[in-house]
């Protein structure tokens, strides 16, 4: 086995490899950039390299900074992970020719499968199924109406180059194909400079399912069943599965046959992914191949056991796969959420600064958490906001169902906005549940974007029980101090009001040891809990039921948060709480007449200046954020009052921009 | 079908029999919810909603299948029902005391948002534990009619109570009466409050809501005032006292609040002013609000006359609960402690990180505060002013601190003359009342300027350098980042009595930064900036590290960040019995 290798990558993959590296007694040499010298990876392994700048095409993609790194420490091998040099022959060719070992497939493999059209005339070749379309080169607009006609509608018009959804476009009527081919080649031609453009049948309502494939240096290649991404958001995958709830074996078997055919065909010798999609009649078609280690890989990991970077360094090492085809088996489910730092309750927006508190869910048998970051550790504007991965086992779908659900409720982060409100929201969705999804899956569910978790009776439940004794617990601690008058008593026990979105609901608790008995109308809960106040996770079992609930105290009262909603509660003697009749809400600060900025950035440009008349919909500034110029425009017409950013300007979230007249 | 009186009839039968079963008596039930001795025997003559939850309770039943009227009728048999004349004229001049100044006018603060005295101070207080006094004093007016209105209590509420079950006396002004204008008795009765406090050794938390003098006693209510006025300045320093404005606020009423410890304000609906709009206008010609000449927001950025504010009366009450936990009873206590379930030894790893490496750079000290105390619990006094510059309570070991800290997010943590105001005012609090001073250091230095120079920072500065000077409570410091000039020294240094003074490996001890050194230094070499580079890193290997402070013994170690929890748990420990005298003096001279 290699005695050390390189990792030429950054965040929870680079860690993820390393883990494997060191549990094979390899030593691991981490490179990182000027933004990530206090980064997990780079403590994570033995040695780390420094080369250069934040930004990643003056680092993590630069080639030669990365074998220069590899020669330096004596590392034999490099594993690239995934994104950045991944899938690039060039870096592949200039690896080898330095002497060292590519932890991947072959040159051959990634060209031809890199490039739509020739891996689309492969896999047919191979005898895979693909998409009903026209494989080749299309002159013009004209000819593109005419194989679409052939195709029948809807058709879908892609840039061979393509990639992130840009270039792409579908059609419905012989007009739309017209002007979406035109449009998709010129942004082509201007994002990838090939203006290429094919044209295939779109299937409605389809389902993202790959087939995992791992393949040695003597020609054997096997499968690894078969992994779900159907749960996207604007082509990025948020939530994995595997096995699928949508197969049948014969499918199963089938698709993973065209796999193994396609890989072999391409002399391939690492771990891939074939990707297909599924129509409802459980037809399926090659999309593409991806000729690395995948990040949703640990799905895969988990129902099977085998260690897949594990044998990607065994199979570069040149010995042979370690298991085969007939050995393969599926046991039980799992499933994988992608943590990112972004905002789901601002668009999705990308959000960066300190993790100032960051705790994992407690790792067992069932719940493995990919992380790529630490408490303390900031998250800067230069790389992918993914963060970590979160993956749970169970027996069935609904055991790692509710295996998840209760992982994503004890993730606690804060000091940036992320997306597990979103998952655990997506997690607890009965179409999610049922197994009913698609790729339109979030588009069709949360058309108007996301607002937070349903706020279920049984949550509400939950939260009210949680929220009485929590507070018991505070007030019996706060009724615990030095200085205390004689005789003076405290008991917990008895009438409370729980305030909570301005409704008042009474209760009754009896507090016993480790947990309390209470009362929400005539039902009787429940709670058993070692919870301490100051923890930021409540982890107690509600009337059976094990839960974390996070806990995070505010001036008055606190702020709970499981299933992707949050609530504010306040508890209070019900002869207190009957006052909050005479207080009068405070009305929100007027926002409309202002610009806010929306993230936090850099200001770029501001377009106007005091007086100016704009129209609706007209760009009023740009903000850079995670190297994303982002035009603020305006919500209505209005003259401009006031200019309150300058270019250069480094602004937070929620600054004013501009001041409109009322 | 039955009727509903039958019905009601069966289902006050079934009740009956169920507490006799128990062989019980309704007062039982009643003392058993924790109701008190009078509210039970009210509780029996008349329906009182707790009494008819406590019957819920018992029986296992929703409070609304109790029949509110049964309760009432079937008690005439209680001992109560036998009570005297003088009883029953004593319950019924309660009750009369209880409305203030009459319904309509509850009404009236009612539709303001605003609570009335009754009820604020229910809400206050621990649940039963109000024992008022003077509860028919009545004033002595006879002038402009006076003689022929006259209410029980006479605008003010007073007596004693418990928080958390320790003892505190409070007066809250009733605006239902006279709109809480001060008389003579209204006076005597606060002063008497007062008067108990200090012998008891307890807290004072007065509850303002007062339009100001009762314009008709004239000199008698001016009186009253001065009295009052006279008495706080006698009890500072002795019981912390705690002003918290809930209405108006305005004239001479203003001086009290201004000479006690601290001072809160409910938002929106409270302000304070030495004169109000109207003769602002006449005399200055200024259009200005309430709100904007005294409001919340006013005071608590602009005048920094309040110390916090809170979005409405049972918020800012429940919050002043939370604050009250966290102060000494009198002068001749320790610091308070509280049961704590945050281990004393916590690390905190991530606090390695804080410390950006780029010395230009600001991060938020707030995170090292919530990291050290205990759960994360922290008041910040004056949290919108002088923002360079951050006070405010905690615990560490269930043992109350009082922290100070620069702000390198606002302002780059430079002192300045509101940060100086802020920081003494509130370090000579901490020293009245025994809370320990920990204070974290990362400070460039006083901000230089005309404005601050004409502002007099250097008589401002010296506030905070003489309340350091004076202390004798125990002095921790940690030095995170810059300690730079004179503004170390200040910091709670060593030369100045620091008990306990650690530096992070990130601290810079020095006279000023590098550059600004070098520029001064070797001025010959302004024009070659490469030996300027060379003498600036030169500078920075000698001082940008805590090791030369340390090797002169001015640092008493170079902590990791990440324990630095537990070093102050430790300090605090071994310094709970600290003993330091000042010179005997009448008393200092602080230059005001």
């Amino acid at each position: 086995m290699f005695k050390k290798i390189l990792i030429a990558n950054r965040g929870e993959i680079a860690c993820r490899i390393i883990a494997s590296a060191k549990k094979m007694g390899v030593a691991s040499v981490a490179v990182y950039s000027e933004a990530d010298a206090d980064a997990r990876h780079v403590k994570m392994a033995d040695e780390a390299v420094f080369i250069g700048p934040p930004a990643a095409a003056e680092s993590y993609l630069v080639g030669e900074k990365i074998i220069a790194a590899a020669l330096k420490t004596g590392a034999e091998a490099i594993h690239p992970g995934y994104g950045f040099l991944s899938e690039n022959a060039g870096f592949l060719k200039e690896v080898e020719k330095a002497g060292l070992i590519f932890i991947g497939p072959g040159v051959e493999a990634i060209t031809s499968m890199g490039d739509k059209i020739a891996s689309k005339k492969l896999a047919a070749k191979a005898g895979v199924t693909t998409v009903p379309g026209y494989v080749g080169v299309i002159k013009d607009a004209k000819e593109a109406v005419k194989i679409s006609k052939e195709i029948g509608f809807p058709v879908m018009i892609k840039a061979s180059a393509g990639g992130g959804g840009k270039g792409m476009r579908i059609a419905e009527s012989e007009m739309e194909v017209e002007e979406g081919f035109n449009a998709s080649k010129s942004e082509a031609k201007s994002s990838f400079g090939d203006d290429r453009i094919f044209i295939e049948k779109y299937i409605t309502q389809p389902r993202h399912i790959e087939i995992q494939v791992l393949g040695d240096k003597h020609g054997n290649v096997i499968y690894l069943a078969e992994r779900e991404c159907s749960i996207q958001r604007r082509h990025q995958k948020v939530v994995e599965e595997a096995p699928s709830s949508f197969l049948d074996d014969a499918t199963r078997k089938a698709m993973g046959e065209q796999a193994v055919a396609l890989a072999q065909a391409v002399g391939y010798h690492s771990a891939g992914t074939v990707e297909f999609i599924v129509d409802n009649d459980k037809n399926f078609y090659f999309l593409e191949m991806n000729t690395r280690l995948q990040v949703e890989h640990p799905v895969t990991e988990l129902i099977t056991g085998v260690d897949l970077v594990e044998e990607m360094l065994k199979v570069a090492y040149g010995d042979k796969l370690s298991i085969k085809q007939s050995q393969v088996k599926i046991k039980g489910w799992a499933f994988e959420t992608r943590v990112y730092a972004e905002d789901p309750f601002r668009g999705f927006l990308p959000s960066i600064g300190r993790l100032t508190r960051y705790v994992t869910p407690p790792e067992n048998k069932n719940v493995r958490v990919d992380t790529g970051v630490y408490e303390g550790a900031e998250i800067s504007m230069f790389y992918d906001p993914m963060i970590a991965k979160l993956i749970t086992y169970g027996a069935s779908r609904d055991e790692a169902i509710a295996e998840m659900r209760k992982a994503l409720d004890a993730y606690y982060i804060r000091g940036i906005s992320h997306n597990i409100p979103f998952l655990s929201a997506v997690m607890a969705h009965p179409r999610m549940r049922s197994g009913d999804i698609s790729t339109s899956f979030i588009a069709e569910e949360y058309p108007d974007g996301f607002e937070g978790g349903h706020w279920s009776d049984d949550v509400k439940t939950a939260m009210l029980a949680c929220s009485t004794y929590v507070n018991a617990m505070i007030e019996i601690r706060n009724n615990n101090a030095y200085g205390k008058a004689d005789g003076h008593g405290f008991d917990a026990d008895g009438h409370w009001t729980v305030r909570v979105d301005g409704e008042r609901t009474p209760v009754h608790i009896n507090m016993q040891d480790g947990g309390g008995e209470i009362k929400i109308g005539k039902k009787s809960i429940t709670i058993r809990s070692q919870w301490m106040p100051g923890q930021p996770v409540f982890d107690g079992f509600i009337d059976g039921v094990h839960r974390f609930i996070e806990v995070d105290k505010l001036a008055s009262g606190f702020c709970l948060t499981s299933d992707g909603v949050s609530k504010n509660f306040i508890v209070l003697r019900p002869e207190i709480a009957e006052l909050y009749k005479y207080i009068k809400p405070k009305v929100k600060a007027d926002t409309s007449n202002l610009l806010l900025c929306p993230m936090p950035g850099l200001v770029v440009s501001v377009a106007v200046s005091v007086g100016d008349e704009v129209k609706a919909g007209q760009a009023l500034a740009i903000v850079e954020a995670m190297k994303m110029e982002n035009i603020l425009r305006a919500e209505k017409d209005a003259t401009i009052k006031a200019v309150l950013a300058k270019t250069g300007d480094s602004l937070a979230v929620d600054d004013v921009i501009i001041e409109f007249e009322s | 079908m039955a009727s509903k009186t039958e019905r009601k009839n069966r289902h006050a039968e079934d009740i009956k029999g169920a507490v006799r079963k128990a062989g019980k008596t309704l007062a039982d039930i009643a003392r058993d919810a924790g109701l008190s001795d009078s509210s039970t025997r009210l509780a029996l003559r008349q329906p009182v909603p707790r009494a008819n939850e406590a019957i819920a309770v018992f029986l296992n039943e929703n409070v609304e299948d109790i029949w509110p009227e049964w309760f009432g009728e079937n008690s005439d048999n209680a001992d109560a029902g036998k009570a005297s004349n003088v009883i029953n004229q004593l319950e019924a001049k309660r009750e009369e005391a209880r409305l203030g100044g009459g319904q309509k006018r509850i009404d009236v603060q009612h539709a303001k948002g605003k609570l009335t005295a009754r009820e604020r101070v229910s809400v206050l207080l621990d649940q039963g534990s109000f024992e008022e006094f003077d509860t028919f004093v009545e004033h002595r007016c006879t002038d402009f009619g006076m003689d022929e209105v006259s209410f029980a209590g006479d605008g003010v509420v007073t007596g004693n109570g418990t928080i958390n079950g320790r003892l505190v006396f409070i007066y809250a002004q009733d605006f239902t009466v006279f709109g809480g204008s001060l008389s003579e008795t209204h006076a005597k009765k606060i002063l008497k409050v007062m008067d108990m406090a200090m012998k008891a050794g307890a807290p004072v938390i007065g509850l303002g809501d007062s339009g100001g003098a009762r314009i008709q006693e004239g000199v008698a209510s001016l009186g009253g005032y001065a009295d009052i006025f006279q008495q706080n300045v006698l009890a500072s320093g002795v019981i912390p006292q705690i002003s918290v404005i809930m209405g108006p606020s305005a004239g001479g009423a203003v001086y009290s609040p201004a000479i006690t410890d601290f001072i809160f304000m409910v938002r929106d609906t409270s302000y304070m002013f030495v004169t109000g709009p109207d003769v602002v206008k006449t005399v200055t010609n200024e259009d200005v609000t309430q709100e904007e000449l005294g409001g919340a927001l006013t005071h608590t950025t602009k005048s920094s006359v309040a110390d916090g504010a809170f979005d409405n009366d049972i918020e800012t009450l429940m919050q002043m609960r939370r604050f009250f936990d966290f102060l000494p009873l009198n002068n001749k206590e320790k610091s308070p402690i509280r049961e704590s379930f945050d281990a004393p030894d916590r690390l905190e790893e991530s606090l390695d990180t804080l410390v950006p490496s780029n010395p230009n750079k600001p991060y938020d000290m707030h995170e090292v505060i919530l990291k050290i105390v205990d759960e994360a619990d922290f008041f910040e006094t004056q949290p919108d002013h002088a923002k360079n510059i951050i006070t405010g309570f905690g615990r560490v070991a269930g043992e109350t601190i009082g922290i100070v800290a620069n702000q390198p997010l606002v302002l780059a943590g430079f002192l300045d003359v509101n940060a100086s105001k802020k920081a003494a005012r509130f370090i000579r609090f901490c020293d009245c009342f025994s809370i320990p001073v920990v204070t974290f250091v990362d400070v460039p230095g006083f901000l230089p300027g005309t404005a601050q120079e004409y502002g007099g920072i250097i008589k401002h500065g010296g506030k905070l350098l003489y309340a350091y000077g004076e202390a004798t409570v125990p002095k921790i410091t940690i030095i995170t980042r810059k300690a730079y000039g004179g503004a170390y020294d200040v910091m709670a240094s060593k030369h100045l009595r620091g008990d306990l003074n650690f530096a992070w490996p990130s601290a810079e001890i020095a006279v000023m930064g590098a550059s600004g050194a070098v520029e001064i230094l070797f001025r010959k070499y302004k024009d070659n900036p490469e030996k300027i580079a060379q003498l600036t890193k030169d500078y920075e290997d000698k001082f940008a590290n805590p090791f030369v402070a340390a090797s002169k013994g001015f640092v008493d170690d170079v902590i990791m960040p990440h324990s630095t929890r537990k070093r102050i748990a430790r300090g605090l420990k071994n310094l709970r019995n600290k003993e330091l005298k000042n010179p005997w003096k009448k008393h200092g001279n602080i230059p005001l």
